[in-house]
C-alpha cells in the first residue's frame, strides 16, 4: 500500500467510530511509514482529531484494528499507548498551568522511582539522581525550544505559541518512537516555526522518530511532510507526496464541497 | 539571550495581600487568648490566666484534630483534584473504630455496641489501656478502615467522571450517619458512646488531660505533616498536581490516572481516619449528632480554601483561622443582645463566619498560604543552589 519501501510503524485497519448517529471515522484504512513525517490533512469534520484520539487511546474504536510496531494497541488506555513509545500533543495546548515549565517537562519521563510513595518516603536516594537527570534533560529541551528563560514560570502564564512549544517539549522528554502532533504551527510565529520544522527533521534523522502531524497550514505541511494522507468524511480519500496531493482533483473537491466547510 | 537572573520566580516581592494574610493570622492568634480570657470568667468577675490557658489549650486540641482532616482533604482535593464531599464518612468511621477497639464491654441496659475489646486487650500487658500501644493499634485500625472504605468507594467511581465520585462521597457520608443512628446494636445509635479511654489518661488528672492531649495531637500533626510534605514534594506529588490541572494531559504523559487518583483518595481517607481517632481520644465521647455535614465535611473545605489549597502549611493555618473565627463568634453569645438577635445566634454565627471566609478569599483567592511554586523538593534545592552560586556562565 505504501509506495515507500519503508515498513509501516502504525497501521489503522478498517477502524470506525460513531458518536450517536454521526459516523466520525468510517472504516478508515491507513498506514504511517517508519521514519516518515506524515501529514494528515482534510476539511473540518473529516475525522482527523477523532482518529488521533483513537490511536492514542483516548477513545476506543467501535470496530477495526490499530497496530503499532506490530502490536495491537486499540483499546489500550492512554498511558499504556504512551509507554509503547507513541506520544501525542493536543490541539488546544494542555499545559499543567499550576506547575512551572520545567516541572511540566519533568513530569513526563516514565518509570520514575519517585512516583512511588514508598520511594518518596523511604528511598529518597533513588529519587535524587533521577530528579537531577530529568532536570538536566528538561533544561536541554527548553534550550532546544528557546523556552529556557521561562523555566521557572508557571505554565499558565505562557503565550499560546509558547504553550504549543511546551507541548512539543513534553513529547521530547521520553524517548518516543512516534510523535503525533496536532497543529504544531497554530499560534507559533513563522520564524520560530521554521526552526521547529528543522528541529523535527533533525529529530527524525538523529533519533529515528516518526512524526504524524495534523496541520492546516499548507506551507508548513509542504515544508515538513514527506507524505500526506487526506481524510474526508471519516475515511482516507487520497495519499501521496505533497505535490501529488495538491494536484489531486478529489482533494480539491473535498475541501471545496466537503461537509463542514 | 536571557540569563538565569531573569527567572520570573525570583522577582517575587511581597504583595499587599501578603501583609493582610499575615495580619489575619496574627490578629486571630492574638484575639483568641483574649476571648479565652473573657470566657474564663466563670464564677469569678474577672478572667484569670489559668482559665485562659485552659481555654486556649482546648482550642488548640480541636484545631489539631481539624488540621489532620484538612491536611487529608488537601491530599485529595488540593493536590490531586479528587473531590470528597463525604469527609464525614471517613472521619466518623475512624472515630467509631477507635472507640469500639479501646472501650471495654458494654455496661448497663441502654448501651450496646459491637467490639468493646478493651477488656480483652487488658489481658495482654502491652495492650492494657494504661499502656500506649493499644491506642496506636486503634489509630492504625481507624486509618486502615477508612482507607479500605475509600478504596471500595473509589474502585467503581474513580474511573468515571469526577461528578460521580462527588455524588458517591455525599452518599457514603449520609449512609454512614444513618447506619450509626439506626443500627443501635452497632455503636449504640443516637445515644452515642461515652468513656472512650484516652491515651496515657491514667497519668494525669482528667481535668488536666487536655495539656497532655495537645502534646500528643501536636506530635501526630507534625508527623503527618512531614510525611505528607515528603510524599507530595516529589515526583509522586507532581503527578497528583498534574491530575488536578489536566487529567487527560497527564494521561498523555504516560501516567496511570486511576492508580494515582486512588492512591491520593485512599491516603487522604486514611488520614481522615487518624483524625477521627484523635477526635475520639480528645473528647472521649462520640455522638452521631456531632457529625453533621457542615461540621464534619464542609468546614474542612472552608479551612482548606482559606488556608491555601495545595499547601500543607496552608491546610494547618486554615484550620487554625477558621476554627479561630468560629470560636471568636462564640463571644457574641456573651453580650446582652435583644431576643431577636439572641434566638438567631447560631445562624448569625454561621453567617459571620461565611462573610469572613468570603472576605479572606476575595483578598487572597489562593488562600492565606498559596501553593509553592516548585513541587519537587529536589528541583527546589537545585534551583536554590544555582542561585546562590556565583555569576551564571554566559550562554554562547
Ligand atoms: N466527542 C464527540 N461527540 C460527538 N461528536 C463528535 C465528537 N468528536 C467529534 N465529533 C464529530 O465527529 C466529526 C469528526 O470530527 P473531528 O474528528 O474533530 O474532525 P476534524 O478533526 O477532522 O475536524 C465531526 O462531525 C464532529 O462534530
Ligand atoms: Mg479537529
Amino acid at each position: 500500500m505504501s509506495s515507500d519501501q519503508r515498513l509501516p510503524i502504525l497501521t489503522v485497519e478498517n477502524v470506525s467510530k460513531a458518536f450517536g448517529g454521526l459516523q466520525a471515522v468510517d472504516r478508515a484504512d491507513l498506514e504511517v511509514a517508519e521514519g516518515s513525517i506524515t501529514g494528515l490533512i482534510g476539511p473540518n469534520g473529516a475525522g482527523k482529531t477523532t482518529l488521533f484520539n483513537l490511536v492514542s487511546g483516548f477513545i476506543k474504536p467501535d470496530s477495526g484494528r490499530i497496530t503499532f510496531q506490530g502490536e495491537r494497541i486499540d483499546g489500550l488506555p492512554p498511558h499504556q499507548v504512551f509507554r509503547r513509545g507513541l506520544v501525542r500533543t493536543f490541539q488546544i495546548p494542555r499545559e499543567l498551568g499550576g506547575m512551572t515549565v520545567v516541572e511540566n517537562l519533568m513530569l513526563v519521563p516514565g518509570e520514575q522511582a519517585g512516583e512511588s510513595l514508598w520511594n518518596a518516603w523511604f528511598m529518597p536516594w533513588r529519587v535524587s539522581d533521577q530528579e537531577d537527570a530529568n532536570f538536566t534533560k528538561a533544561e536541554d529541551v527548553l534550550r532546544f525550544l528557546n523556552l529556557h528563560h521561562l523555566r521557572d514560570e508557571y505554565a499558565l502564564n505562557l503565550s499560546g505559541g509558547q504553550k504549543k512549544l511546551l507541548e512539543l517539549g513534553r513529547t521530547l522528554m521520553c524517548d518516543p518512537k512516534m510523535i503525533m502532533l496536532v497543529e504544531p504551527a497554530a499560534g507559533v510565529n513563522r520564524t520560530l516555526m521554521r526552526d521547529i520544522v528543522n528541529d523535527i527533521k533533525r529529530l527524525r534523522v538523529e533519533r529515528g522518530i516518526t512524526f504524524f502531524v495534523i496541520e492546516h497550514d499548507m506551507d508548513i505541511v509542504a515544508l515538513l511532510c514527506d507524505r500526506l494522507i487526506v481524510m474526508a468524511e471519516g475515511t482516507k480519500l487520497a495519499e501521496g507526496s505533497p505535490d501529488e496531493v495538491r494536484a489531486d482533483e478529489r482533494v480539491l473537491d473535498a475541501y471545496l464541497g466537503g461537509r463542514g466547510r | 539571550m536571557t540569563h538565569a537572573d531573569k527567572h520570573p520566580g525570583r522577582a517575587r516581592g511581597l504583595k499587599p495581600s501578603d501583609f493582610i494574610a499575615t495580619a489575619v493570622l496574627l490578629g486571630i492568634t492574638i484575639a483568641i487568648p483574649f476571648i479565652a480570657y473573657e470566657q474564663s470568667r466563670g464564677a469569678l468577675p474577672d478572667g484569670n490566666l489559668a482559665g485562659t490557658f485552659s481555654f486556649y489549650t482546648a482550642f488548640l486540641v480541636t484545631v489539631g484534630v481539624f488540621a489532620l482532616l484538612t491536611l487529608a482533604l488537601n491530599i485529595q482535593w488540593g493536590y490531586a483534584g479528587v473531590i470528597n464531599f463525604g469527609v464525614l464518612a471517613f472521619f466518623m468511621l475512624g472515630a467509631y473504630v477507635t472507640a469500639v477497639i479501646t472501650k471495654g464491654d458494654p455496661q448497663g441496659d441502654f448501651t450496646d455496641y459491637i467490639g468493646g475489646w478493651g477488656d480483652d486487650l487488658n489481658l495482654i500487658p502491652a495492650l492494657a489501656t494504661n499502656q500506649w500501644l493499644p491506642f496506636v493499634v486503634a489509630t492504625a485500625a481507624a486509618a486502615i478502615a477508612a482507607g479500605l472504605l475509600a478504596f471500595l468507594v473509589a474502585f467503581p467511581t474513580l474511573r468515571l467522571r469526577e461528578d460521580y465520585l462527588a455524588i458517591a462521597t455525599i452518599g457514603i457520608a449520609e449512609v454512614m450517619r444513618r447506619v450509626v443512628i439506626e443500627e443501635r446494636w452497632m455503636v449504640n445509635g443516637s445515644r452515642g458512646l461515652t468513656g472512650v479511654p484516652q491515651p496515657l489518661g491514667n497519668i494525669v488528672d482528667q481535668s488536666d488531660y487536655k495539656y497532655l492531649n495537645v502534646v500528643i495531637i501536636g506530635i501526630v500533626v507534625i508527623l503527618i505533616f512531614f510525611a505528607l510534605e515528603r510524599a507530595v514534594r516529589s515526583p509522586w506529588g507532581r503527578v497528583l498536581l498534574g491530575l488536578r490541572d489536566d487529567e487527560e494531559a497527564t494521561a498523555a504523559s504516560g501516567k496511570n490516572v486511576f492508580a494515582f487518583k486512588t492512591q491520593s483518595f485512599v491516603l487522604g481517607a486514611a488520614i481522615m481516619g487518624v483524625g477521627g481517632s484523635m477526635y475520639a481520644y480528645a473528647f472521649s465521647a462520640l455522638s452521631p449528632d456531632a457529625f453533621t455535614h457542615l461540621f464534619a465535611t464542609f468546614i474542612f473545605w472552608a479551612m482548606l480554601m482559606v488556608g491555601g489549597s495545595g499547601n500543607n502549611k496552608g491546610a494547618i493555618a486554615g484550620a487554625y483561622v477558621v476554627w479561630g473565627l468560629w470560636t471568636l463568634s462564640l463571644q457574641m453569645q456573651g453580650y446582652e443582645l435583644g431576643d431577636l438577635v439572641q434566638s438567631r445566634m447560631p445562624y448569625l454565627r454561621g453567617l459571620l463566619l461565611g462573610v469572613a471566609i468570603v472576605g479572606v478569599l476575595l483578598i487572597r483567592p489562593l488562600g492565606l498560604l498559596p501553593q509553592e511554586r516548585r513541587v519537587s523538593a529536589w528541583v527546589e534545592r537545585r534551583v536554590k543552589k544555582e542561585r546562590s552560586a556565583p555569576a551564571p556562565p554566559a550562554e554562547p
